[in-house]
Order: C-alpha cells, then sequence, then structure tokens
C-alpha cells in the first residue's frame, strides 16, 4: 500500500513528468528549451508550470536580457525530492508486478 | 494507469534527461570523411616534405624555406574543412531528428570542447614560435584528446574512448620526433575513419 501512496498525482502527465525530468539534470532551463524539449504549445506548457510552482516544486526565476524577459525554472528542493520518491515507487511497482 | 504506462514513463523520463544534456546529433559520417580529409592532407604534406632536399625522417631541426608554414596552411584548411562539413551533417541530422542545431545542449558541448581545443592551438603556435617545430604535432593530438574527453560528457559518451586514444598517440609520438606528419595521420586519420564507422554503423542499426 505504501508504494501507491508514493506514487505523485501531482506527475500523473506527460508534460509535468516531461518538465519534472528536463530540471532534474539541469542546473535551470528557460521556457523555449523546455518547449522544445517537449514539444508542447505556449499554453500547455505554461499551465502545467504553473501547477508544479503552486505546489512548491518548480521556481521561477525572470530575467531581463536587454528588453526582453527571459524566464528560468528550476527545481526546489522539495520538488527534486517528490520527483525521485515518485520514481522510486514506479520502479518497485514495476518490479512487484513481474 | 497500467503497468505499461509506468514503463512508457520511465522511458520517457530517461529519454528526455538525455536529450536535455547531451547533443546527439552528430553523425558517423562526419568522422569518417574528416579521417579521409586529414589522410589527403597528410598525403600532401608528405610530398612537399619529400620535395624538400635532404630531408631525412627523424631529423627534428628542419627549418626549410618555409615548409613548416605549408604544411600548417594544410592542417588548418583540413580543419576547417572538417569544421564545414560537421556543421552540414549535423544540421541534416538534427532536422531529422526534429531538434534545431543551436541549444543549450549545443553551446555546452562547444564550450567544453574550445577550452583545452583553444589552449592546444595557442600552445602549438608557441612551439611554433620557439623553434619547436617537432613538439607540434604530438601536442595537438594531446589536447585535441583532451577537447574530446572533455566534450565527451555532453554527447554520445562513447566518444570519450576516440579522446583517449588520441592522448595516447600523442605521448607516444612524443618519443618520435620528427616523424609528426605519420602520427597525425594516424590519429586525424586513421582514428576518425574507424570511430566514425562504429558509429554509422550504429546509427543505422
Amino acid at each position: 500500500m505504501s508504494i501507491i501512496e508514493n506514487i505523485n498525482k501531482t506527475f500523473d502527465n506527460r508534460v509535468r513528468l516531461g518538465i519534472m525530468s528536463a530540471l532534474m539534470v539541469n542546473e535551470s532551463v528557460d521556457f523555449n528549451t523546455l518547449k522544445e524539449l517537449l514539444n508542447v504549445t505556449d499554453g500547455n506548457l505554461a499551465s502545467h508550470i504553473k501547477a508544479l510552482e503552486k505546489v512548491a516544486y518548480v521556481l521561477i526565476q525572470k530575467q531581463f536580457i536587454g528588453k526582453k524577459t527571459n524566464t528560468k525554472y528550476s527545481l526546489t528542493k522539495l520538488g527534486k525530492a517528490e520527483f525521485i520518491k515518485h520514481i522510486n515507487a514506479l520502479e518497485k511497482l514495476i518490479r512487484n508486478n513481474k | 494507469m497500467s503497468e505499461k504506462d509506468y514503463l512508457q514513463d520511465l522511458s520517457e523520463i530517461k529519454n528526455i534527461m538525455s536529450r536535455s544534456t547531451r547533443f546527439m546529433s552528430l553523425s558517423g559520417l562526419t568522422g569518417i570523411l574528416a579521417g579521409i580529409y586529414a589522410l589527403i592532407g597528410a598525403y600532401l604534406g608528405n610530398q612537399l616534405l619529400k620535395n624538400y632536399q635532404n630531408f631525412d625522417y627523424g631529423d627534428n631541426t628542419i627549418n626549410p624555406n618555409g615548409v613548416e608554414i605549408k604544411i600548417l596552411a594544410i592542417a588548418i584548411g583540413v580543419a576547417v574543412i572538417s569544421i564545414i562539413t560537421a556543421f552540414i551533417l549535423t544540421k541534416k541530422k538534427a532536422a531529422n531528428e526534429g531538434q534545431t542545431i543551436w541549444n543549450s545542449t549545443t553551446k555546452r558541448l562547444l564550450f567544453h570542447f574550445s577550452i583545452p581545443l583553444i589552449t592546444g592551438g595557442f600552445f602549438s603556435l608557441i612551439l611554433l614560435n620557439q623553434g619547436f617545430y617537432g613538439f607540434v604535432a604530438p601536442a595537438t593530438l594531446i589536447f585535441y584528446g583532451l577537447a574530446i574527453v572533455s566534450a565527451s560528457h555532453f554527447t554520445f559518451s562513447n566518444v570519450k574512448y576516440l579522446g583517449l586514444a588520441e592522448i595516447i598517440l600523442g605521448l607516444i609520438a612524443m618519443n618520435y620526433i620528427g616523424y609528426g606528419l605519420y602520427f597525425w595521420a594516424i590519429g586525424f586519420g586513421v582514428f576518425h575513419i574507424i570511430y566514425g564507422t562504429i558509429m554509422y554503423i550504429k546509427e543505422k542499426k
């Protein structure tokens, strides 16, 4: 039962899983890179990032490069810990079902 | 969600982690072509040396009328044509994979590749300037190898074996000053063709 508890509903979506994966292995990633990597629309990506920010998994940093805004995203400590827990739970679930 | 979905999730996670950190649009064909250019360059260099009277392999004191400048020009020519080839083939492969050529992974790759390479370039120019002609070939091989090992963290990780091979070859070449052209032909020619062929076969699978 504890395995099921560790499956995080917040990550029950491919786009969110993608955002978390990219941020796990990079210090920070900007909006356009994420968009290209995950092959999603602006609106779709923005809404999923917002959801991850709401639960304090993702940190948003806005910067100005000249007149253009450049938004970078990174994971919080909580976000990293929750994602690792989620992946471990997935792994266990698959192993137990074998 | 079924078990199959979770498995797909995990493979997708792995895929994105790799794609967001490593630049995978390099083609094995680039290595093969670069190797061929290097062999042609080495042949031309060898012809130049043959034409120079009294030249003897193993003699590290040569400073004939600008022959080393001509060989340097050939080497630079080979490097430039190789870079152009790499650019064209990489762009094509990236387009096939639906990726752009200029993204954060490319920038990281080039940054880590160019630090040892530019250092080696200046080092070689200083060697030339100081008259240590014989050390230029080993130095370029060693620094090129270091550049590849450094870049291997940001692309196919097995390219590090090519880098290690170049470093070892460069160290061996240090003991055979005066045969630089042969070592260049092996390092930039034969090694590139071997690695490029292995990669090319892997790509086709």
